[in-house]
């Protein structure tokens, strides 16, 4: 099966790869794997005061194009909100990367792994969605 | 032969997780020798095509029972799970970080061409399955706890898709050492 230029891209010079301490203020952590392919993705994310995502990182045991779905949602989260970042969707990965049918589980696992580590997030600091817009959700404000 | 028959009837098994393999091959073979084709040598085309179906469903059956997984997928889908290996993705987070130390300790063996480590890795991985297919049996057979049992197999996927991982690595170390 032949990858897309951009798959390719992505899978060779694999964009914020590694990890942040996972204690780190404003880090949160989403795990989800894919057991039809084995295929295990960690994405984190590291939200700013102002609510907004600073930064992202993924790690990725799986395909080319599981890669690459990580690498591309860990460039696209960068400086939008949560709700923004939620608000990804698979088809619009699949669509960037030229995914061929077969390897659309992957940008659903790049998906459900984004959310995943806003759950992660949002569990940690208490904030919903209904709350984000009008609290800072980098401060906690249950505390 | 019943034409309704599940798996597990056309093998004359008992619809259970825990099977008698030796009966398993007993059947298969049995099944395998009244649908083959020297038998049919003579007879008719509509008869010939009728064997050559039966020996596909006897193929069938008889390599979804041997497999443990596969087993436990058909015994979940007769009792109306789906699995869910192509859709759920939100495995245990502890699960998940442990098959990724896994993983990362199989490359790591791999780039430094650490055979016996990932021998080691394998054993231990094989320790690990043989757990969670007992728990696959308790949970299929005794609990009649078919979501865990979903569970159970989604987990397994990730250990063949290991196991297959340190396979490749070792065929590669294997090869480099001959070509030296």
């Amino acid at each position: 099966m032949a990858y897309s230029e951009k798959v390719i891209d992505h899978y060779e010079n694999p964009r914020n790869v590694g990890s942040f301490q996972k204690d780190e203020a404003g880090v949160a952590t989403g795990m989800v794997g894919a057991p039809a392919c084995g295929d295990v993705m960690k994405l984190q994310i590291k939200v700013g005061a102002d609510g907004r995502i600073q930064d992202a990182k993924f790690k990725t045991y799986g395909c080319g194009s599981a890669i690459a779905s990580s690498s591309l949602v860990t460039e696209w989260v960068k400086g939008k909100t949560l709700d923004e970042a939620g608000s990804i969707r698979n088809t619009q990965i699949a669509e960037e990367l030229a995914l061929p049918p077969v390897k659309i589980h992957c940008s659903i696992l790049a998906e459900d792994a984004i959310k995943a580590a806003i759950a992660d997030y949002r569990k940690k600091h208490g904030t919903t969605e209904t709350t984000e817009t009008t609290e800072k959700p980098g401060l906690r404000a249950a505390d | 032969m019943n034409e309704g028959a599940n798996h597990f009837e056309l093998m004359g098994l008992p619809i259970a997780f825990a099977i008698d393999a030796e009966k398993l091959e007993r059947a298969y073979r049995d099944l395998q020798s009244r649908v083959h084709p020297d038998r049919f040598a003579s007879a008719s085309g509509t008869e010939k095509r009728l064997a050559m179906q039966w020996a596909t469903r006897a193929n069938e059956a008889y390599r979804t029972l041997k497999d443990p997984v596969g087993r436990a997928r058909y015994l979940l889908l007769l009792k109306g799970f789906d699995t869910g290996e192509e859709t759920n993705t939100s495995m245990p987070a502890d699960f998940l970080m442990e098959q990724m130390e896994l993983r990362e300790a199989a490359a790591t063996a791999r780039s430094e061409r650490d055979a016996p480590g990932l021998e080691g890795l394998r054993s231990t991985l094989e320790e690990s399955r043989k757990d969670m297919l007992r728990m696959l049996a308790r949970a299929l057979d005794a609990d009649h706890n078919y979501d865990a049992g979903c569970s159970l197999v989604r987990k397994l996927r990730f250990f063949e898709k290991l196991d297959e991982e340190i396979d490749d690595a070792l065929e590669l170390l294997h090869e480099e050492e001959e070509a030296r």
